[in-house]
């Protein structure tokens, strides 16, 4: 591949991504039709079959499915600088967003109407967040094992200021040792 | 100023690194981070998930972006946005570059397994400290009882338990989109807190 072939590469994920990012309202799983369109379907960037591999992949490794997607799929097509493009490009639309919002945010919810609007908005959240939880149960938990670590992640954010990340790292200890336990009395 | 830039983009990075099961599963990390830091309050925090969910990108980087503009101005955003991409990146370029059948190797599932219920135990949390903070008049801290059981009826807000109300069954029973969904509870907040 010549150097002006990789280049065009590079510019046409960009502005694939940066359309990919504009449109990824909630993010998620929701954005995985999105992205399969973008990738396979237009562009034939990637086959079906390893986009499917890819999207498992970058759920099970830190991130964000968007954003992972974008990195991964860069990489693939035009190297390092591919992978630069597609994360600047997937994280670009919510920055220029986000960084207008912050800057007048203050001034914004000082308007009578508008606090009233999040002080509802709030309640809103956690209707929100109670609805995704009931989405994720089916496909997070298994078995009693599973309730049981949930139970007790729940208990220990509630009740104590221990950071999540030595929550996440004892779950995945347990996990660990759980799967060793049965593999064994399996065998 | 070039402390700030490097406390936001260690904090974000690490945000970055434990960001597992996307979304909703880190809104208790990202708090405690950003409360933390007293970069902000609780309450505001919320403000960011609703913020999130109106405009395009994911919370974890919402957040860091909101934050890092706050704090230190769209390069202090630059920097926290940097931060809590770059683990991922440095992850997956790795996968992307050796291939291995990543999603099969065996210790990776065993974590998971582990790894997938507590992600449930975080969402149940944050939704449980969030309606703390939304549905009593009490400033928030991390613990869950009351200390005076004879005072929490009074602190119930009771506009804030009906909005829920309404929310709960317009998202579980009738499914309405998310964006749908804040707009609803805005506007019952405009309603119900201006009588």
């Amino acid at each position: 591949m010549d150097k002006g072939d990789k280049l065009k590469k590079i510019r046409k994920l960009f502005f694939v991504f940066f359309r990919i990012g504009a449109f990824t309202f909630g993010g998620g799983l929701a954005m995985i039709p999105f992205i399969k369109r973008e990738i396979v379907d237009s562009n034939h960037w990637i086959e079906e079959e390893e986009i499917v591999d890819i999207f498992a992949m970058v759920q099970s490794v830190p991130g964000v499915i968007a954003v992972n997607s974008a990195i991964f799929v860069g990489y693939r097509i035009a190297g390092i600088w591919g992978a630069v493009a597609s994360a600047v490009g997937v994280v670009l639309p919510s920055f220029i967003v986000i960084s207008a919002i912050a800057l007048f945010f203050s001034s914004f919810k000082n308007i009578p109407v508008v606090a009233r609007a999040f002080e509802g908005i709030n309640a809103g959240v956690v209707a929100l967040i109670i609805t995704a939880l009931f989405q994720l149960i089916k496909p997070s938990i298994k078995d009693d094992y599973g309730w049981t670590i949930a139970g007790i992640v729940f208990a220990i954010m509630c009740l104590t200021n221990i950071s999540a990340i030595y929550v996440l790292l004892a779950s995945a200890a347990a996990g660990i040792i759980i799967s060793y336990m049965k593999k064994r009395k399996e065998a | 100023m070039y402390k700030l830039y490097l406390e936001l983009l260690v904090t974000f990075f690490k945000i970055g690194l434990f960001t597992i099961g996307g979304g909703y599963a880190m809104i208790p990390l990202i708090q405690q981070e950003i409360v933390r830091h007293g970069w902000l309050t609780f309450k505001e925090t919320i403000d960011i998930i609703a913020i999130s969910e109106m405009t395009p990108g994911p919370f974890a980087i919402n957040a860091a972006t909101f934050v890092g503009v706050k704090t230190g101005g769209i390069p202090g955003a630059t920097f926290a946005t940097v931060g809590v991409v770059l683990p991922s990146f440095i992850i997956v370029t790795l996968v992307a570059k050796y291939s291995a059948r990543f999603k099969d190797q065996p210790l990776l599932q065993y974590a998971l397994y582990g790894l997938r219920p507590a992600v449930i135990g975080l969402i149940a949390s944050s939704a449980f400290l969030i309606a703390r903070a939304t549905f009593f008049m009490t400033p928030s801290g991390s613990v869950c009882i009351f200390a005076d059981i004879r005072n929490v009826l009074k602190m119930v807000n009771w506009r804030a338990v009906l909005i829920f109300v309404v929310a709960i069954i317009a998202s579980l029973k009738y499914k309405i989109h998310p964006i749908l969904l804040i707009v609803l509870s805005g506007v019952l907040g405009v309603i119900l807190y201006s009588v």
